[in-house]
C-alpha cells in the first residue's frame, strides 16, 4: 500500500497545472481518489456542515442491495448447469465454482470497458471522473444471459455509456436506464444470443434426456397457442429430467434459469430492503409496479380468452425479470419520475404495460425491460403534468 | 436532362456575376457543412431512415434526389416571376413531379432491382422536404445559375450523410461494402449487428455524425 502511495506522488508533479501530463490530471486523480481516500479536509472557517451521503455512498448502497442477487444468481448458474447435465447432486462448491467461471469475467469487461470510456470522456472534458458507472457496471452483468459471448457484453456497455450516458451530457443526465440501454442495444443486435434458449450455461457437458431450457414465459406463451393451462404445463415441466422445476415456490426463490441476476425474487426482496431502508429507492416505485403488473393481471383473468390471459396474476409477480427491474432498474433516480405522486404513475404504468408486453406480443417474450424504457421516456412528461396539476390546484385556492 | 443542365449553365455565363463567384461556391459548401439538410436544418430523415441498410440503394437514392432538386430549382427559378404567388406550392409540386417521375422510369428501365429495393422512396421524393425547401427558400427568389448550384450542393449534402450512414449500416450490419463481404475476405468471421439494419440504427448514426459535425464545426443552435 505504501508503495503504491509513493508510487502515486512521485508520478503525481507530472500531472499538476503546467505540466507535461497536464491533460491527464482528471484520470490520474480518479485513479488516486480510488485506491486512497483524498487527505483534503475544508479550511477551519466557514460551514463544517456534511452529509456523508454522496454520490459515491450512494452507490455503494445500491452495489450492497444488489450482492444477494449476485451471489444468487452466480450459485443458480451452477445449479442450472448442473441440472441441465443431471447431475443434481453436485456440491455447493461445485455449483458455485462453474458460476463463478461464467459470471466474473462478464463483470470484468462490463467494468473494465465501462470504466475505461468513462476515464476517456473525462480527460477529454476535463471533470473529475464521476461514480456512476458503478452501479451499472454491476448491473449489466445481473441481466446478461449466463454464457453471453464476452465481446457482446463488451460492445453494448460501450454502446450504452457513449450513446446512453455521455452523449447526454454525463452522469445523472442520461434520459433512459444505461444498463437496459446496454441490455436492450444486444436484445436489438444480436438476438439469437440473448433469446430463445440461452438461459442455462449447458458448456460441454451432455444434457440431460427430456432436457429443455424453456423459460416460465416461453411456456405461458406457447401455452397461449396450444390453449393448455399454463400452471399444468409450469408444475407438469421438467417431470422428465427434474420434478418440480417451475413450482410457485421455485419461481419464488428463483431456481430456474434466467438473467444471472434476475432470477430469485426473495433475492430482490431483500435488494429492495436494503434500498427502502437506506433511503437509496423509492419504495413507492417498487410498490407500484408490482400492483401495476398484479392488476393488469387480475384485468386480463376477468377478460380471459387464451392461457396466458388465465393466468393467476401472482404468477407474473414472480415469472421473468419484473421483480429485478422493479427494484434495480425502475427505481434509477436519474430516469425515474421526481414527484411523489408521478412515481406513482411511473411505477403502476410499468407493471401493466410489462403485463401487456407479455401476454399479447408474442415478439418479446418478456416485457420489463421495454417496459421501463419507454417509461423511462415518458417520465419528465408524467412530473410536467403532476407539477401543473398542482398549480393549477392552488391557483384555484387563491383568492387574487 | 443532361441537355437542360448543359442550357442553363450556358445562359448563367452571360450574366454578370460569374457562376462560381465566392458567394456561389458557398451554395455548393455550405451544405455539405454548417447547413446541411439532413444533420442541421433536420430534413428528408425519412428517407434517410429508410434506404440506407445497403450503400448501392443509398447512392441511387442520393443521385435521385441530386437531379430532382437541382433540375426542379432550375425549372422553378426560370419561372419564379410568373408564378402566382397564392398557387405556388401547388405549381412546384407539379414541377417537382414531372423530374421524380422521370426518375422513376429511368431507375425502372436500367436498375430495375434497386429500383424495386427503393420501393415508394422514390415517389416519395416529391414530399420531400429538401426538395420543397429549397424551392421555397432559394428558387423563388434566385436566379437560375445560382439555384443550380444550391439543388446540387443540398443534394451533394443529402447524399453524404446518406453514404455515411449506409456505409456504417451496411459494413456493421452485413460485415459488407456495396454487397462485398470485407470480413468474410479476410478470413474473419463477423456477426451482423441486427440493431443497425433496423431504422433506429440509422438514428443513432446519424446522432453520431451530428454529434462529430458539430464538435468539429462548433456550431449551436441559436435560440
Amino acid at each position: 500500500m505504501k508503495f503504491l502511495r509513493n508510487q502515486l506522488d512521485k508520478v503525481k508533479h507530472n500531472f499538476e497545472k503546467g505540466q507535461k501530463w497536464e491533460k491527464y490530471y482528471y484520470a490520474y486523480e480518479a485513479l488516486d481518489t480510488f485506491m486512497f481516500a483524498p487527505n483534503t479536509t475544508n479550511d477551519v472557517k466557514g460551514a463544517q456542515i456534511r452529509d456523508a451521503i454522496d454520490l459515491k455512498r450512494l452507490m455503494m448502497t445500491v452495489i450492497i442491495a444488489m450482492l444477494p442477487c449476485l451471489l444468487f444468481g452466480v450459485w443458480n448458474v451452477g445449479h442450472q448447469h448442473f441440472l441441465a447435465i443431471g447431475q443434481a447432486s453436485a456440491t455447493l462448491g461445485d455449483k458455485l465454482w462453474i458460476g463463478a467461471i461464467q459470471v466474473v469475467p462478464i463483470i470484468i469487461i462490463s467494468y473494465g470497458v465501462g470504466l475505461g470510456i468513462e476515464f476517456i470522456f473525462a480527460t477529454l472534458r476535463r471533470h473529475p471522473v464521476n461514480e456512476g458507472f458503478l452501479v451499472t457496471g454491476m448491473l449489466i452483468p445481473l441481466v446478461m444471459p449466463p454464457d453471453i459471448p464476452l465481446w457482446q457484453v463488451g460492445v453494448a456497455t460501450a454502446f450504452a455509456v457513449i450513446i446512453g450516458k455521455e452523449a447526454f451530457g454525463g452522469t445523472g443526465m442520461n434520459v433512459v436506464n444505461i444498463a437496459l440501454t446496454a441490455r436492450a442495444f444486444l436484445y436489438f443486435a444480436y438476438p439469437t444470443d440473448i433469446s430463445g434458449n440461452v438461459w442455462t450455461y449447458l458448456g460441454d457437458g451432455q444434457v440431460v434426456a427430456g432436457y429443455s431450457g424453456a423459460t416460465p414465459l416461453s411456456i405461458a406463451a406457447d401455452a397461449a397457442t396450444t390453449g393448455t393451462n399454463v400452471l399444468t404445463s409450469l408444475n407438469s415441466f421438467g417431470s422428465v429430467w427434474h420434478e418440480g422445476v417451475y413450482t410457485f415456490s421455485n419461481l419464488f426463490m428463483g431456481l430456474r434459469p434466467g438473467s444471472i441476476g434476475e432470477t430469485s425474487t426473495l433475492m430482490c426482496l431483500i435488494g429492495a430492503f436494503v434500498l427502502v431502508a437506506s433511503g437509496a429507492g423509492s419504495w413507492k416505485i417498487i410498490v407500484s409496479v408490482f400492483s401495476g403488473a398484479y392488476a393488469m393481471g387480475l384485468l386480463l383473468n376477468l377478460i380471459g380468452g387464451n392461457a396466458f390471459m388465465e393466468m393467476p396474476a401472482y404468477y407474473h409477480l414472480v415469472i421473468g425479470g419484473l421483480a429485478f427491474g422493479a427494484v434495480f432498474m425502475a427505481t434509477d433516480p436519474v430516469t425515474a419520475s421526481q414527484t411523489e405522486r408521478g412515481k406513482w404513475i411511473y411505477g403502476l404504468l410499468i407493471g401493466l404495460f410489462t403485463v401487456l408486453i407479455r401476454v399479447f406480443n408474442p415478439a418479446y417474450p418478456e416485457g420489463i425491460m421495454l417496459a421501463i424504457l419507454l417509461m423511462n421516456v415518458f417520465a419528465p412528461l408524467i412530473d410536467y403534468f403532476v407539477v401543473s396539476a398542482n398549480k393549477k390546484r392552488r391557483l384555484q385556492r387563491a383568492t387574487v | 436532362m443532361s441537355t437542360a443542365v448543359a442550357e442553363t449553365a450556358e445562359i448563367v455565363v452571360k450574366k454578370s456575376e460569374p457562376l462560381f463567384s465566392k458567394k456561389n461556391k458557398k451554395l455548393i459548401t455550405n451544405p455539405l457543412d454548417i447547413d446541411n439538410p439532413i444533420t442541421v436544418q433536420v430534413l428528408g430523415v425519412c428517407s434517410a431512415l429508410a434506404v440506407t441498410t445497403q450503400m448501392k440503394p443509398a447512392i441511387v437514392m442520393a443521385i435521385a434526389l441530386t437531379v430532382v432538386t437541382a433540375s426542379s430549382n432550375v425549372l422553378i427559378s426560370f419561372l419564379r416571376n410568373t408564378i402566382p404567388s397564392r398557387i405556388r406550392i401547388i405549381v412546384q409540386l407539379a414541377i417537382v413531379s414531372l423530374w421524380v417521375i422521370m426518375v422513376d422510369q429511368l431507375l425502372k428501365a436500367y436498375v430495375y432491382d434497386l429500383w424495386k429495393q427503393l420501393s415508394v422512396y422514390v415517389g416519395l421524393i416529391i414530399t420531400n422536404c429538401i426538395v420543397m425547401g429549397r424551392l421555397e427558400a432559394f428558387a423563388m427568389g434566385n436566379k437560375p445559375g445560382p439555384s443550380l448550384l444550391d439543388g446540387l450542393g443540398n443534394g451533394f449534402g443529402y447524399g453524404m450523410i446518406l453514404l455515411i450512414v449506409g456505409f456504417f449500416r451496411e459494413l456493421l450490419g452485413g460485415g459488407a461494402i456495396f454487397g462485398f463481404k470485407v470480413f468474410d475476405s479476410l478470413g474473419l468471421h463477423y456477426q451482423g449487428n441486427g440493431l443497425m439494419l433496423l431504422p433506429a440504427g440509422a438514428c443513432f448514426i446519424v446522432g453520431i455524425v451530428i454529434w462529430v459535425q458539430r464538435s468539429l464545426n462548433g456550431y449551436r443552435e441559436t435560440h
